[in-house]
């Protein structure tokens, strides 16, 4: 489903961010991608979601060639894509409903479809009373569980997750954990990117380590070791 | 389509709402600059006001000799009405002279009875002409002088001609009047274009606060046109209101200028300029806040739209 062919990121300044990097991910798989700060994990789900191009090789989603997409193409492609990030990055001036509903109506969906797929998302990620709250009015779990509505509410073929429970204590990352888990289950890829060894290893999936740039290790069932 | 059109005037319409104290910075900096393209807008109708009362007090006299027929005087009269630079022209006779004179002497005894005394009327008459442009008094004098058909048995029957003698302040107030409309124009354009890059400059501010929500948006899939409308919504409506707020000021404002200093400006009255002009003022300041308004927008919101 998605495969990396010995992808190379190299910067301006001669700084190898990724280096022959070969990966193959397939449908319903959950994976944790582990490693140091600055292993590469971040430039990695880049290069999948078309913010970074590589210096030699191929991303394919897929069949398709992520990086010859046409840039009028790339927010189609974007909408299979369900991202969750370390910083939540909702819109402050949006309500915890409204944020779920802007990814709704960015891909050109109908108000009766947001009008019922919304409150069931909402539900899914416990936060019903919550709906006509600001970002700012919400915990960092709260905050996160919009987040990942967000991110699921256009039935993606994959969830991205950049570091999703870096910010958050652990009642609210083991929730957040339970979450994405419920999601695969349902048949959704997911793919995240974790310092927390406690969540790789409760998980017992698959597990692939990076080191400066290259995968230096990939276990089918995996545990956090660096 | 429609939906998206409706979604995108309706999130403009929330950003704006929202976005509280940025927006209201934003109307406030936009209506001193619509203020004062507004004011522009006076000051050019003031300096031409202005400068055609000054015009229509400059003209040139021809006195004619008491000998000379007024067919010729009438025949003149004619040929400068049919000369294009020439606006007016109005004919005194000798006797209607005479009756001003007398009129504007009537309790100055002395000099009337000299008058009686002659017992001719000493007065010839008159033409009165006015140029369409200051500068065409030369040609008009200059043809009047070399008119062949004026001379009657050798002497001219022009007595004197009193360009010659306000030909300098003539010549100065034309001078003065093309500078001050050149100055006039270049002050606008000035003022125009920096107000205009303090507007453009913050509607920017207000958006580069939003460069996150921006970068959100693309990841969440949205198309750029999906991404630049609201913003260019919020641009738009904060130029209609601040156009407004600009009239609604001006509207007591130029009431108060009228009433107070309608004398003081050379009897051009702001406010009654302003109500016969509204439709034309409305239009400029209207049209000018909502241009500004999107143009800033889309400017500001591309910046951060790179895939």
């Amino acid at each position: 489903m998605i495969y990396f062919d010995n992808v190379s990121k190299i910067y301006r300044d001669g700084t190898p961010a990724l280096e022959d990097v070969t990966v193959s991910i397939d449908p319903k798989e959950f994976v944790s991608i582990v490693g140091h700060s600055g292993a590469g994990k971040t430039t990695l789900l880049k290069m999948l979601l078309a913010q970074e191009k590589p210096t030699r090789g191929s991303v394919f989603f897929e069949s398709m060639n992520v990086h010859e997409l046409h840039p009028s193409a790339v927010p189609h492609y974007r909408r299979k894509i369900g991202m969750v990030f370390q910083d939540f990055r909702l819109i402050p001036n949006m309500t915890a409903y409204e944020n779920i509903a802007f990814a709704m109506e960015a891909a050109g969906r109908a108000d009766d479809e947001i009008e019922s797929d919304v409150p069931y998302i909402l539900e899914l990620v416990d936060l019903s009373t919550k709906a006509n709250h600001f970002p700012s009015q919400l915990s960092g779990g709260e905050q996160q569980r919009v987040a990942i509505g967000r991110a699921i509410i256009n039935q993606p073929d994959v969830i991205i997750a950049d570091e999703p429970t870096g910010n958050l204590d652990p009642i609210n990352t083991y929730e957040v954990v339970e979450i994405l888990k419920k999601i695969n289950e349902l048949g959704t890829t997911v793919l995240i990117t974790t310092h927390n060894k406690g969540v790789v290893d409760a998980m017992g999936k698959r597990v692939i380590t990076m080191d400066r740039g290259r995968i230096i290790r990939d276990d089918p069932q995996g545990q956090y070791i660096l | 389509m429609f939906t998206s059109l409706r979604r995108v005037i309706s999130g403009g319409t929330k950003n704006f709402v929202r976005s509280g104290a940025v927006s209201v910075a934003t109307v406030i900096i936009m209506s001193v600059t619509l203020m004062i393209i507004a004011f522009l807008v006076f000051l050019s109708a003031l300096l031409s006001y202005t400068l055609s009362q000054l015009q229509d007090k400059v003209d040139v006299s021809v006195y004619f000799t008491t000998s000379a027929a007024e067919g010729d005087i009438l025949n003149l009269k004619d040929q400068l009405q049919q000369m294009p630079s020439v606006a007016t022209v109005s004919y005194t006779s000798s006797d209607e002279a005479l009756m001003q004179f007398k009129q504007r002497h009537e309790n100055d005894q002395l000099t009337l009875n000299a008058l009686n005394e002659l017992g001719t009327n000493p007065l010839g008459a008159s033409l009165s002409i006015k140029a369409k442009d200051p500068t065409q008094y030369q040609d008009i004098v200059n043809f009047i002088s070399n008119d062949t058909a004026l001379q009657s048995g050798g002497t001219s029957i022009i007595d004197h001609i009193d360009y010659y003698e306000n030909k300098d302040v003539i010549d100065r107030l034309t001078a003065a009047i093309r500078t001050t409309e050149r100055a006039g124009l270049i002050v606008v354009i000035i003022f125009a274009l920096a107000s205009t890059i303090i507007a453009i400059a913050t509607v920017r501010l207000a958006i580069y606060s939003s460069r996150d929500e921006i970068g959100v948006m693309r990841l969440v899939g949205a198309s750029n046109a999906y991404i630049q409308g609201p913003f260019i919504v919020a641009g738009v409506f904060a130029g209609l209101i601040s156009a407004a707020v600009t009239l609604l000021i001006f509207t007591p404002l130029t009431w108060y200028l009228g009433q107070n200093y309608t004398t003081w400006l050379a009897g051009f009255n702001i406010f009654a300029y302003y109500t016969s002009h509204f439709l034309e003022i409305f239009g400029i300041v209207v049209g000018a806040g909502v241009l500004l308004g999107g143009f800033a927008s889309i400017l500001a919101v591309r910046r951060y739209l790179r895939v």
